[in-house]
């Protein structure tokens, strides 16, 4: 190819970009075709795909979720209001890319040896803390080991449980030593605990000053109630469009609704889902509706008659509308679930399993081969599992009716649920976060040994899969084994799942933003403070 | 003056002792609510040994008896402890909170009670008018309307139809005067509404309680106007129940918005000890408790000194 | 200018002066006044306004209409010495015994009367109102008319039990205090003090908290926080009786504490306590109407009106006032039992004047 044919083919994928035909990972995937280098590619994609993006202005933003308690203390981060302002005002090692793929942030690239048992992280030359010095190795380390260690209060421990060793190489890169292959290693750097934080001299991490290498600069927290933030220079990626970001933290619903409508903010980050309705008619706002990786489960313990019996647990799974509970409980505002806890805005995802339907006969059936027709079962909830909670599991009797099967929805209460209730009772509602990889969740959660295997799930084959694809580095042989372990949830797990609820926020319609919108958080995300702006 | 004081000191040192009654009561509230603070502070994802790491740095590893008296020495060199979720002090952490309500507390009463007392002087001068019915309709209704309610309807008006006023009531340092009383407005006309309907009923009923007394008989009789009966010999000795009803209310503003801090978002202190009381961080709560009490108990005695200020008769007791 | 506008001024200026013809004073003074201020009504808010002031005019009559109507209703059934009792009530009580009797017939006849049943879903959320459903429907679609007559059953039937039980621990304490004086009641006055010092939200809130918010605990709550008042009430009231010479001689008499109490202090201390109630129902209704508000009181799917206007409260961003209605049934009751109360305490006072 020419160089004159290259210049065309990329001027037209730049326009495409620009109008949002394509994807971040398309560009990369054609400009490189087309002989860029992937720096070059990426530096063309921040500078001229996007829809021109201007510069300036203050951004207030409306938080859900926060608490008196909130703290700099990245192990405790656990409020959404916290997790929002942490992508603000610090950084991470890598990120997800508003098209859910997997992008640098502090660390410019990274590779594994072939078992994914060692992975090397170089940093960003250009990274920068608020307070001046340049981020190093050391940091970078020190803000690893304020989650390891017994003394360590971090609810990030056993994300970095496997992590063996940190190495500091010298030439500005960090090598992480693992006790066993994860070929996930690099997404885990996007959890929200993990960020970057500067080190102490001797070694530990220095969290509370406040100080960070993000996007933004913390001028002022009060934490509980809100942040102010001005852009912090020396950022070392493309972005932070906005001078300065002013976070307010409203917890009640009504008031972040009535603070949008009235011009008070220019984004909220969770919307009351019973007006949306009448919020979408709305002149000056727009809806942001993305699917998510969060999930509504009902696990059942394996272990514990009558679900012991794959059949009663199939027949459950039968026995519920999914449709109905999303059009009534999300008011629409869900992407329905397959039992197997893999949802459409993870990596990997397998498109072409059947979706199981509502059929009471079935499960008829399914009950009259386990020998347990007119199954009576007791369904624990609360409310402050999701708002709504309740409400589904009284539908699902409803439904679980046609199929000759009593569920009796007990409401439990909502202080010590996930410590009395879940992982205790034989059937119960959970929401789970969302989660970046098939591998982090399967593990946490579905693995035989996990603390939190929530079914109590045992499955030979399901748990060799799942230590196979950890380690497996080719991308088709990995999607091919969630494949067939999506396949096993779905027909032999202990867990219901509804629906994935979607991520559903607002903002005025000055504000603009790319053409897609990362699933990992609400508010693409929790990054619209440094990937947004406002229409000139 | 001695028997002020004595009356002062007396009620002081039983304050103390209430003080410090709450401050069990509170402790074992605070040990009975269900669920784990570890668990509360980390949330559902939280391992077992992170539990056990966190409640080890936050001290619950003691028994209860133990961090009780720990912090009452603390408590009664006037320190009250670090926040057990953040580590922070706890004076860092409400003390700013209480500035704020505070602020919106004497916000409401520098508009309520001089406008309370001035309508109950007049609803007494015009006492049985339709101007005394109506006033009796609309203070009946106020009182009787729940908080949130009043709260609800100033919104709907006041800043989504009329676009006035801001619905959350936000404050920040660097705020200049005005612009803070801007921005708390709205929470600020809901207390007032609230206390103003019940100082001024206080007021009309005190002033005419008084005016079947022999003395204001007199005066009238010596043809002194009806408002200056009222102003000059009524009210001066009204004064004691007007300033009990007062101290009540202020005890109500500043301890009972939490519902107005909710729906308008006002970072006040009832705000931060419902959040205490979700994270069960005891020494908040139990500070922010006392606190409480003590202005209750506070401006007690200074109603009560008060009212013996302003009578003769109680400041020289036969 | 409409002919509305002609209309409206014609009949108030008509009123006024026949008002004043007929010596009315403060019939004129009202009215004209009404014409004054809608003078600046007409001219800043328009035909609007002054429909507006028509609308809340009719209702006032209407209410004052139907007052007067209850009234004499009700001197008609009554015996000659509760008829002549009545006679001195203004209108403003007689609506107060209105409202609070329609309260109790939709409270006891809940069932009866609600078209749909408390917790059906009946059509899609926030459905407007039509023949079937006369308020429209909730978030989830549930008659929103029927809520409210169940909510009648569920929010006071809570907050009069609660009060009792207030009332019942309050006032023994106080009598027993007031009779027996000495230690008793010192201790019971401190400890009054005690709880009255915890701000009564908190203290509901952990109470709440503890032992989950059910039906009795909220109950237990809300009585054990206004005990201590009704306690300090009767304590000065009977503290005031138990000086009286009659009492003296009972007890020389040596009749007993129950004795006296049942048959001296207590018939002479009555009216008062009769009138506190009636204001400690209503504090106790906000109060639970508060904690439903902040969703620590009766739980869904039961119908109880603090948790309705939480439920529906983001509505209030688009104008839309179908939360209110039933803070404003709350509003109501207070308003009426207010009314009568207030009523009450004018007669016990013995003001005449």
């Amino acid at each position: 190819m020419s160089k004159v044919n290259d210049q065309v083919l990329m001027d037209k994928l730049a326009e495409a970009a620009r109008a949002g035909k394509i994807s971040r990972r398309s560009f990369m995937n054609y400009s490189m075709a087309a002989g860029m280098t992937a720096s070059a590619a990426t530096g063309l994609w921040g500078t001229s795909a996007k829809a021109a993006p201007t510069r300036g202005g203050t951004l207030r933003l409306g938080a859900h979720d926060g608490n008196t308690s909130d703290s700099h203390d990245p192990g405790t981060y656990v409020t959404f209001s916290m997790i929002q302002t942490a992508h603000t005002y610090r950084s991470y090692l890598t990120l997800i890319e508003s098209d859910g793929s997997l992008g640098p942030d502090i660390a410019t690239e990274w590779s594994a040896t072939p078992d994914a048992a060692e992975w090397t992280f170089k940093i960003n030359p250009k990274a920068s803390f608020h307070s001046g010095g340049k981020v190093t190795a050391n940091d970078v380390i020190a803000s690893m080991n304020h989650h390891r260690g017994d003394a360590s209060t971090s609810a990030a421990k056993a994300l970095l449980a496997d992590v063996v060793d940190l190495v500091d190489n010298g030439d500005n890169s960090v090598t992480f030593k693992l006790a066993a292959g994860n070929a996930d290693l690099p997404w885990l750097m996007t959890d929200y605990h993990l960020a970057i934080i500067p080190a102490n001299a001797d070694g530990s991490a220095n969290w509370q000053s406040g100080d960070g290498s993000g996007p933004y600069k913390m001028v002022n927290a009060n934490f509980g109630i809100g942040y102010s933030l001005v852009r912090h220079d020396g950022w070392h990626l493309e972005g932070a469009y906005f001078d300065a970001v002013d976070i307010t933290v409203l917890n009640d619903p009504n008031a972040m609704q009535a603070a949008l409508v009235t011009g008070d903010i220019d984004c909220a980050t969770q919307l009351d889902l019973k007006t949306l309705s009448l919020l979408e008619r709305h002149p000056d706002i727009e809806i942001d509706n993305v699917p998510s990786a969060a999930a509504i489960t009902m696990p059942m313990l394996c272990d514990t008659a009558p679900f012991d019996n794959v059949d009663v647990r199939n027949a459950l799974k039968l026995s519920v509308d999914r449709n109905e509970l999303i059009e009534k409980i999300a008011y629409g505002k869900a992407t329905v679930g397959n039992d197997f806890h893999h949802s459409p805005a993870m990596p990997y995802w397998p498109d072409d399993i059947p979706q199981r339907e509502y059929d009471p006969e079935q499960a008829k059936a399914l009950l009259q081969k386990a020998g347990a027709e007119g199954l009576t079962v007791d369904l624990s909830v609360a409310d402050s599992v999701f708002s709504g909670a309740v409400d589904m599991c009284v539908l699902f009797a409803e439904h679980a009716k046609a199929s000759g099967i009593t569920i009796n929805v007990i409401r439990e209460p909502n202080d010590g649920y996930y410590s009395d209730v879940w992982l205790k009772k034989p059937w119960c509602a959970v929401q789970w976060g969302a989660r970046p990889t098939p591998d982090v969740m399967y593990s946490l959660a579905y693995k035989d040994d996990a603390a939190w295997n929530e079914s109590r799930w045992q499955n030979e084959r399901f748990n060799v899969l799942l230590r196979q694809a950890k380690s497996e580095l080719d991308d088709t042989k990995r999607a091919g084994m969630y494949h067939e372990m999506a396949m096993l949830a779905r027909d032999d797990g202990g867990t219901v799942i509804p629906f994935f609820p979607n991520f559903v926020y607002a903002r005025n319609k000055k504000v603009r933003h790319g053409p897609n919108l990362a699933a990992s958080w609400q508010m693409d995300g929790a990054r619209a403070c440094s990937r947004w702006w406002f229409e000139a | 003056m001695g028997d002020i004081a004595k009356l002062i000191g007396k009620r002081l040192g039983l304050g103390l002792v209430i003080l410090l009654i709450i401050s069990i009561i509170i402790f074992f509230m605070v040990e009975l609510l269900p669920g784990d603070v570890a668990q509360a502070v980390l949330g559902q994802g939280a391992t077992p040994e992170n539990l056990a790491a966190m409640r080890k740095q936050m001290g619950l590893d003691q028994p209860a008896v133990v961090r009780y008296f720990g912090w009452l020495a603390g408590a009664l060199t006037l320190d009250f402890g670090n926040s057990i979720v953040t580590g922070k002090a706890v004076m860092s952490i409400i003390g700013e909170r209480f500035m704020n309500t505070l602020f919106l507390a004497s916000y409401a009463a520098v508009i309520a009670v001089p406008i309370s007392i001035i309508l109950g002087v007049i609803v007494a001068l015009l006492r049985n008018s339709i101007f005394d019915r109506v006033a009796n309709v609309v203070t009946l209704t106020s009182i009787s309307s729940p908080e949130f309610f009043l709260a609800y309807i100033l919104i709907l008006y006041f800043s989504i139809k009329w676009g006035m006023f801001p619905s959350n009531a936000k404050i920040s340092d660097g705020m200049s005067f005005a612009d803070l009383l801007w921005r708390t407005f709205l929470p600020a006309l809901t207390l007032v509404l609230v206390v103003v309907a019940h100082m001024m009923r206080m007021t009309r009923a005190s002033i005419i309680a008084l005016l079947a007394s022999p003395y204001i008989e007199m005066a009238r009789l010596k043809g002194t106007p009806p408002w200056k009966v009222i102003v000059k010999h009524a009210l001066p000795n009204a004064w004691a129940p007007i300033i009990n009803v007062v101290a009540l209310n202020l005890a109500y503003l500043i301890t009972g918005v939490v519902l107005v801090e909710v729906v308008f978002v006002y970072p006040g202190i009832g705000q931060a000890l419902v959040d205490a009381v979700s994270k069960r961080d005891f020494p908040v709560v139990q500070a922010s408790c006392l606190i409480f009490a003590a202005t209750y108990i506070l401006l007690n005695l200074a109603a009560d000194v008060g009212a013996i200020l302003t009578n003769p008769r109680l400041r020289h007791p036969k | 200018m409409s002919l509305f506008v002609i209309g409206y001024y014609t009949l108030i200026l008509a009123a006024s002066c026949l008002a004043a013809y007929f010596n009315k004073r403060s019939a004129f003074l009202l009215l004209f006044s009404l014409t004054l201020v809608s003078f600046v009504l007409g001219i800043i808010g328009g035909v609007g306004a002054l429909k507006f002031v028509v609308v809340v005019a009719g209702l006032i009559a209407l209410s004052a209409m139907v007052s007067y109507a209850f009234r004499e209703f009700l001197i008609t059934l009554s015996p000659t010495g509760v008829a002549k009792e009545l006679r001195t009530a203004p209108l403003t009580a007689a609506f107060g015994m209105f409202v609070i009797f329609t309260y109790a017939i939709a409270g006891i006849f809940a069932p009866l009367i609600a078209p749909h049943g408390e917790a059906a879903v009946i059509s899609g959320a926030f459905a407007p109102a039509d023949e079937n459903m006369l308020l429209g429907a909730d978030q989830l679609g549930r008659d929103m008319f029927s809520r409210l007559v169940f909510g009648a059953r569920n929010s006071v039937g809570l907050a009069l039990t609660a009060t009792l039980m207030a009332f019942f621990l309050g006032a023994t304490a106080g009598l027993l205090a007031a009779v027996k004086g000495g230690w008793f009641d010192q201790a019971m006055g401190r400890f009054a003090d005690v709880i009255m010092s915890i701000p009564s939200l908190i203290f509901a809130l952990l109470m709440l908290s503890i032992f989950g918010p059910t039906i009795p605990v909220i109950i237990v709550a809300v009585a054990i926080i206004y005990a201590p008042r009704v306690f300090r009430l009767t304590r000065a009231v009977a503290g005031n009786v138990v000086v009286m010479d009659y009492i003296e001689a009972a007890k020389l008499r040596g009749e007993g504490t129950g004795y006296l109490i049942r048959r001296e202090v207590l018939p002479n201390s009555m009216a008062p306590l009769i009138a506190e109630f009636g204001l400690e129902f209503c504090f106790v209704f906000l109060l639970v109407a508060g904690l439903s508000f902040l969703g620590l009181g009766i739980q869904p799917p039961t119908a109880d009106w603090g948790s309705m206007v939480r439920e529906n409260a983001t509505l209030i961003s688009f104008g839309d006032i179908t939360p209110l209605i039933p803070a404003a049934a709350i509003a109501l009751l207070t308003v009426g039992v207010n009314f009568v109360v207030d009523w009450m305490l004018h007669r016990s006072s013995g003001l005449k004047e």
